[in-house]
């Protein structure tokens, strides 16, 4: 078992009180998974990504427990959190193509961060380039300027340099969004190249894309409101999601060869619950077509099917 | 959907518009971000103008809405040329034109209520209506774009989620009787939950008569919902005409690599992504999308001379020298 | 254009309640109220020769004591605080509407006229505004308040035009001015109905910090002997205190009035901007 998180609560401080932004997530992923976690904005997957590697200013530590290859990992302290950063878990963040220093060159960068781990460049510098080369990035990319980068190529420096060490575990943050689609297509193919090649072990891959995971993902986790509504192997989530939640959002996408006039789509009217005081129990209910009384207490994450958990009382009654 | 030859093409016509911006430190280089693009807008209909960052897509839907000046050619709304109007014409011309864009929070001031925009409306095309009058056509208004007005008026934009607020911006535009509208990304920063919606609104809006230009980069909504879709890329048309036979028999190498990288959930990607640098410049005398193309049949007439767009079946127009 | 009455009262809320913000506007109000009724509470022309016996301290009859030349001290100091705050009003309201005309021309314009107005707002950066202030002043024979207020607004806009210009546009780009456009408006319209209130909390800032700005060149300018050839102001009363030794000789009530009075005004319009900004901007406030 790569990793294995139970139930993990964070919320975020505001001055109006806790915003409840990740509530009781439990889930395993196995060695060379790569685990697509999706959902809408506000449904907490940048918070779940985050709350593993790096507590941000207004996060708070609630509960949970996370276990890497069956060693605990301390989330709740950034500062113990520092020698599992980068060597075990890494991640990359949203904003990691533009977040890089314009006035330096990109081989400066490199170094610096290396040394900043308390290694030396040296040590790694043969490895470093051959994974350049291997991303189809030339050696001369060390001696340019970001600016100078197209955003394709600055993903792939920003994916090679995460994933340096050969990390346990890495998080990728909607690390295609910004891309134009042939781009897209060599980015995410690259991740699981790194997987197949063992640059990394396994991987949580968060986006609110859910096509791009239906091409490169194993599994799929889908969240709503701060819960986990369910999580499967990709073909059943695609083809034959459970969840009330997950079948109205697959159902809602449209796709290359439906036409409006042959199929009309819809999607989920209503809104997800603001967070600072959310309803009991399932968040999902009051959108929900089929919830029921027993929808005011919280649905457990049970396995219904191999590999398959799902959230939801009406789920668990059918499956039994 | 025409019958074979003959489609009514009287809205719109653009012809040869090209934009040209000056950058760099005094204006010194120019940047072609349209280049000579022609195309025809009916009633009715909706038509997708596709292409990825850099195609010249908004450029274009600014152009029609007179947010930005065309450098040459013509821009023509029912006949007459729109492409300089000004002051009282350019009013008249927002009567009938107008455009919704892609972030909902940044096209409502966020300091005043989000009705506002409304009012804003009342004042600047209806002054002589009554204000009691005006009210009950906003209310009206708001129920067509499938919106309650008792949970909508009287608040703030971020009170209002994405979904909300883009209908807002539609019911804007419906208060004029418009007969065309300019849809830049505008479900795009939606929720996938609440996009199929307002796209839905988009479809119906259509049956009534509207014609819309559908902005987009994503080629499944252009599939869904429009009639006929414009392939852009780098300002020039690589391929258009109705939407399906585009789709279904994709012929310029732009349009097919497109359908081959878009990720789609019931198909898995067939071959590896070959990923070419965009060049950046283009090749200035030739074809745009030359440094990518994959055509086999790719030569010097490619790299020297820009292809013509030419209709290889009734309503399906490529440039492309070798198809 | 107003606000809403919600947003007013969060606003009325947050600033009521930063100590800052209230601290500064109680002091500013009492010297305001000192600079209206002040001069009529007395019946002494500030610059009458009221006390044949010269200087004497402060005394129930004359609160604040009287000058060498037996002037009545107080008189001086409330006529005085009228000028500073006309002054201030004055030079300042020129300096920031200037400013905020430059500021949103270029910003909004762009192109040519934007680089015109830049080179002619770095100019007036560059130049040392206090040395033309100083040329001017001693040029001309007969200066008047009005005078002295309005070159003193003359030479403070710029770097209000530089925010308010960069500040423009960045909020052009926004989509609601291109909704504006499309609604047909003129651009001053949209300048004033859509761009500014945005920049509003800026804008009153700017305007205190310019209030403050023009009070401190006034008397600058006063105590060095090149304000006002008539009338009196806190400045001059220090100017002329100086002047004829009022420090070698303890004659402490000529001079301390007004530089304490300058002092604590300009102190508490820049301890309100503080607080202001922090009433403005929530990431500020104390969670």
């Amino acid at each position: 078992m790569s990793l294995s998180v139970e139930n993990l609560t964070v919320y975020y401080q505001t001055l109006q009180g806790q915003v409840r932004a990740l509530e009781d997530a439990s889930f395993n992923l196995a060695d060379g998974e790569i685990m697509g976690l999706a959902g809408e904005s506000g449904c907490g997957k940048t918070t779940l990504g985050f709350s593993l590697i790096y507590l941000t200013e207004r996060m708070r530590y609630i509960k949970g427990k996370v276990r890497l290859n069956g060693q605990e990992v301390p989330v709740w302290d950034n500062k113990k959190m520092d020698k599992y950063r980068y060597e075990d878990i890494s991640i990359i963040p949203q904003y990691a193509m533009s977040a890089m220093n314009p006035t330096k060159k990109i081989g400066k960068m490199v170094r610096d961060l290396i040394k900043g781990r308390g290694m030396k460049f040296e040590e790694i510098e043969s490895e470093f380039l051959r994974r350049i080369k291997l991303t189809k990035l030339s050696e001369d990319i060390l001696k340019m300027y970001p600016i100078e980068l197209s955003g394709g190529m600055k993903q792939r420096m920003v994916m090679v340099i995460s994933t340096l060490l050969n990390p346990e575990l890495l998080i990728a943050d909607e690390i295609t969004s910004a891309l134009d689609v042939s781009t897209q297509k060599a980015i995410a193919e690259m991740l699981v190249e790194f997987r197949d090649r063992q640059f990394l072990n396994s991987m949580i891959v968060i986006t609110h894309d859910i096509s791009i995971l239906s091409q490169i993902a194993d599994s799929i986790m889908v969240m709503y409101a701060g819960q986990l509504s369910e999580k499967g192997p990709k073909e059943k989530i695609i083809n034959a999601p459970l969840h009330p939640y997950t079948k109205l959002l697959i159902s809602s996408l449209p796709k290359i060869g439906i036409k409006i006039e042959e199929e009309k789509l819809s999607g989920i009217p209503g809104k997800p619950p603001l967070l600072l005081n959310p309803p009991v129990g399932c968040r999902f209910r009051d959108r929900c077509p089929v919830s029921f009384e027993k929808c005011k207490e919280v649905p457990p994450f049970v396995r219904v099917d191999e590999d398959h958990y799902v959230a939801c009382w009406k789920v668990a009654e059918e499956h039994v | 959907m025409w019958p074979a030859g003959r489609w009514p093409k009287n809205m719109f016509k653009l012809e040869n518009v090209s934009k040209v911006f000056k950058v760099g430190t005094f204006g010194g280089k120019e940047l072609v971000a349209v280049d000579r693009v022609s195309f025809e807008i009916a009633d009715g209909e909706i038509i997708a103008l596709i292409g990825e960052s850099g195609s010249g897509k908004t450029t274009i839907g600014k152009m029609i809405l007179r947010l930005i000046d065309i450098s040459s050619g013509s821009i023509l709304y029912r006949g007459k040329d729109i492409s300089g109007v000004k002051n009282d014409k350019l009013r008249e011309y927002y009567r009938n034109v107008q455009g919704v864009f892609q972030d909902p929070f940044s096209s409502i001031n966020p300091i005043f209520k989000a009705d506002r925009i409304f009012e804003t409306v009342h004042e600047e095309f209806f002054k002589k209506v009554p204000q009691a009058e005006w009210d009950e056509k906003v209310h009206q208004t708001l129920l067509r774009v499938g919106l309650n007005p008792e949970h909508i008026l009287n608040k703030y934009p971020h009170q209002l989620s994405g979904g909300q607020l883009q209908r807002f911006l539609i019911a804007r535009a419906l208060l004029l009787d418009i007969d065309f509208l300019v849809a830049d990304e505008v479900i795009s920063m939606l929720d996938a939950s609440t996009r199929i919606d307002v796209l839905n609104l988009l479809g119906e809006l259509r049956e009534l008569g509207l014609s819309i230009l559908f902005i987009t980069h994503d080629l499944s909504l252009g599939y869904y919902i429009s009639d006929r879709s414009v392939i852009l890329y780098k300002g020039r048309i690589a391929e258009m005409g109705e939407t399906q036979k585009i789709f279904n028999h994709p012929l310029h190498p732009y349009t097919q690599m497109l359908l081959e990288s878009v990720p789609q959930i019931d198909k898995a990607w067939e071959e590896e992504a070959i990923l070419i640098e965009d060049g950046g410049e283009g090749v200035a005398g030739g074809c745009v999308y030359y440094d990518r193309c994959l055509n086999p049949d790719k030569d010097q007439k490619c790299l020297h001379q820009p292809p013509e767009l030419v209709e290889v079946e009734p309503d399906h127009f490529v440039s492309c020298w070798h198809i | 254009m107003t606000p809403d009455k919600k947003a007013k009262n969060e606003f009325l809320f947050f600033a009521l309640r930063n100590w800052k913000v209230l601290v500064g506007s109680i002091v500013i109000l009492i010297f305001l109220l000192l600079a209206l009724i002040g001069p009529s509470l007395t019946e002494n022309e500030p610059l009458a020769f009221v006390y044949p016996q010269g200087s004497s301290s402060p005394s129930s009859g004359f609160w604040l004591g009287t000058t060498m030349f037996g002037q009545d001290v107080f008189s001086q100091f409330a006529n005085g605080l009228r000028a500073t705050f006309y002054v201030g009003l004055l030079g300042g309201g020129i300096g920031t509407i200037i400013g905020l005309l430059v500021g949103f021309t270029a910003g909004y314009r762009g192109g040519i006229v934007d680089e015109i107005l830049n080179v002619l707002t770095n100019i007036i950066l560059v130049i040392p505004g206090f040395a033309v202030l100083l040329i001017v002043a001693a040029y001309l024979e007969v200066r008047s308040l009005t005078t002295e207020s309005i070159f003193i607004g003359l030479t403070e806009w710029a770097w209000v035009a530089r925010a308010v210009r960069a500040q423009t546009f960045s909020l052009k780009s926004r989509e609601f001015v291109d909704l504006a456009k499309l609604n047909g408006m003129k651009p001053w319209k949209i300048i004033f109905k859509e761009i500014a209130p945005n920049m509003l909390s800026y804008l009153v800032m700017t305007f205190i910090l310019q209030f403050g700005g023009a009070i401190l060149k006034a008397a600058t300018l006063d105590f060095i002997g090149l304000g006002p050839t008539e009338g009196i102001s806190l400045g001059m009363m220090m100017q002329q205190a100086v002047n004829w030794g009022a420090l070698q000789l303890g004659v402490w009530w000529w001079f301390v009035p007004p530089g304490l009075a300058i002092t604590m005004i300009v102190g508490a319009l820049y301890m309100m901007n503080i607080g202001l900004d922090e009433v403005f901007n929530p990431k500020l406030r104390e969670m």
